[in-house]
């Protein structure tokens, strides 16, 4: 086998590993949230699919499957059907440069646990997420419908003014490990929890934390596709399938962005003590400690209405995530950091 | 293979463009320019400029399509209609255009290539070296305040007048 | 690295765009419409900044490219909210509905 096919096949291995993984923890992440919500609300949730409930993903697929598929009438075909497939691709495109563990030893060979190695990985994930908000517009708009466009039209504008903060906050974190890879940004925080960006850059996770929030629409910024507002928001009149990809592309979008969060803030797959090899197990247990988090927000916090989201995002976080990179500009300057 | 996918991109973006010029409906020829702009930074990808080609699908494609889509979208523009130009007038324009394309063409094609690299690959953190440096650092923090002008401009002249 | 692109592929590619973006401009009646195809325009400028650059093997194009990208988001900006204006006054955003030196 040339080395050209080689690498071809191990690249499709790891392809298939980690869209296998990504559709079964998008599936169990809906039964753990509605699980976890139900806890946190004093009530059960789904508990009788399946022991524990743990079936419920599957029959809400196969109910999914089995609806009727409307298309509206004066809808723009081609980009009605085209804002899902925008949204899946956009999601699963910007997860396939994360790094998921430490460079394996399989079979003799060096494995690294990341689909693809970009000289500008970071950026690489911003403009794939750039090209996301394009599903959002296109579905509002083809709908044909006053309030999926208006909903259409809300919800890219606060996904893109959000996509600026988040960008910038990860300004200080590039600052300090000099690179745009994030396998660098991993490597720069070993040894400890002392070192890891969550403590030298407690103003970049926080506007972080909060920008990426807002930017999959979860709550307390989730007012777009809120039952009691506009409807159902861009996603109005898709049923069925089309709605099933739209929903698995913000979860898988979630994913993204709890999983950059682990890298960039929380020390990757590196345990907090020095002395404890790292593994992609440490990594796992961290992705499902932000992912609670996510699911414990949304228990929690109220949500906040159009105008206070955008002032939020334009009047607060951008200048304290301006702070930071001239903060840790200054710092990085002086030889502190 | 980077040439094959050269062609592949170039004959797609190509293509686009004209869609983009010959399209009467404006929301689908902004459309078509995403794929064209996509194309182009496919090709600066291939061209040794990874930053670049980041750069062209956040700030171009991501950003300032977006805008144009949000106007046309606001703005309920109809597709154009009714008697376009006659057919000498566009036979002219695009007799025009290919002898403006071909100048072009032979110009760049005869201008001076310097010491080419093969296997050219700019890595990013050098472009910031580059931009930072004293030849280029007065025109950064310029561009910097021109943004800050144009959000000010843009904002009071679409601003509605309030009774 | 494989050889690569022919960098004179690249630049009549470049002249290409250029000139169909030159014929939309002449063609086109809609304000955005021609909007879009100046940033055509652009955008062929840019791809002949980027070959030059590869084809010298330095970064002076890209940084370039760099600032032309800046400053035609600027203009992006700023000419949008230029025909919100006009369609607010005339409502209209056909090139030919603004004929009138005064109103």
């Amino acid at each position: 086998m040339t080395p050209f096919l080689e690498e071809l096949a191990i690249a499709a291995v790891k392809v298939g590993a980690i869209i296998g993984l990504l559709l079964g923890l998008f599936s169990f992440m809906t039964w753990a949230e509605r699980r976890l919500l139900a806890l946190m609300q004093f009530r059960l949730g789904p508990n009788r699919t399946g022991p524990l409930g743990l079936l419920q993903p599957v029959a809400d697929g196969i109910k999914l499957f089995f609806k009727e598929e409307t298309i509206p009438e004066g809808a723009h075909r081609g980009l009605f059907l085209a804002a899902p497939v925008i949204a899946v691709v956009t999601a699963f495109t910007a997860i396939a440069v994360v790094p998921y563990g430490p460079t394996l030893e399989l079979f003799g060979r060096q494995v690294p646990l990341q689909i693809a190695s970009l000289d500008v990985g970071l950026l690489f994930i911003f403009a794939v997420t750039s090209l996301g908000v394009y599903s959002v517009v296109l579905a509002g708009y083809a709908s044909n419908n006053k309030f999926g466009l208006l909903g259409g039209l809300r919800s890219s504008a606060q996904m893109f003014s959000y996509e600026l903060t988040l960008g910038m906050s990860w300004v200080g974190v590039i600052m300090l490990a000099q690179s745009f890879q994030i396998a660098d940004i991993v490597g720069a925080q070993a040894g400890g929890f002392w070192r890891w960006n969550l403590a030298l850059q407690p103003l970049a996770a926080f506007t972080y934390f909060a920008a990426a929030t807002a930017e999959v629409s979860r709550t307390p910024f989730d007012l777009t596709e809120a039952e009691q507002e506009l409807v159902a928001g861009f996603h109005t009149e898709y049923s069925s399938m089309r709605f099933a990809l739209l929903q698995m592309a913000e979860y898988v979008n979630i994913i993204t962005v709890a999983v950059l969060a682990v890298n960039l803030f929380l020390g990757g797959w590196h345990f907090p003590f020095p002395g404890v090899p790292a593994s992609p197990l440490w990594f796992a247990l961290k992705v499902a400690a932000v992912l609670f988090v996510f699911i414990w927000l949304r228990g929690t916090l109220p949500r906040l209405r159009y105008d206070q989201l955008m002032a939020f995002g334009w009047k607060v976080l951008l200048p304290l995530v301006t702070l930071n990179i001239l903060v840790t500009a200054a710092l990085v300057q002086a030889g502190v950091l | 293979m980077d040439a094959a996918l050269f062609y592949l991109l170039g004959a797609l973006a190509l293509g686009s463009s004209i869609v983009v010029i010959a399209q009467p409906n404006p929301i689908r020829s902004a459309l078509a320019l995403i794929v064209t702009l996509c194309c182009l930074a496919g090709i600066f990808g291939l061209l040794g400029s990874p930053f670049i080609a980041a750069l062209q699908v956040i700030v171009y494609a991501g950003a300032i399509m977006v805008l144009f889509l949000f106007v046309l979208m606001l703005l309920n523009v109809e597709p154009e209609r009714g008697p376009g130009r006659s057919r000498q007038l566009t036979f002219a324009a695009v007799a025009l255009a290919v002898a403006l394309s071909a100048q072009l063409g032979s110009v760049l094609v005869r201008g001076d290539r310097g010491a080419g690299v093969e296997g050219f690959r700019a890595p990013s953190v050098d472009m910031a070296r580059v931009l930072f440096s004293e030849s280029f650092l007065y025109a950064f923090e310029a561009v910097a305040v021109l943004i800050l002008a144009a959000l000010v401009g843009a904002v009071v002249l679409a601003k509605r007048e309030l009774p | 690295m494989s050889p690569g692109i022919p960098v004179d592929h690249a630049l009549l590619l470049s002249a290409a765009l250029f000139g169909i973006g030159a014929c939309g401009v002449f063609l086109r009646r809609n304000l955005i419409a021609i909007f879009m195809c100046i940033e055509l325009m652009l955008n062929a400028v840019n791809l002949a900044f980027v070959a030059f650059s590869r084809a010298h093997g330095t970064l002076d194009g890209q940084v370039l490219v760099f600032f032309v990208m800046t400053v035609a988001a600027a203009e992006a900006a700023v000419g949008l909210a230029i025909v919100i204006a006009l369609q607010r006054h005339r409502d209209s955003v056909d090139a030919d509905s603004f004929d009138l030196l005064r109103f």
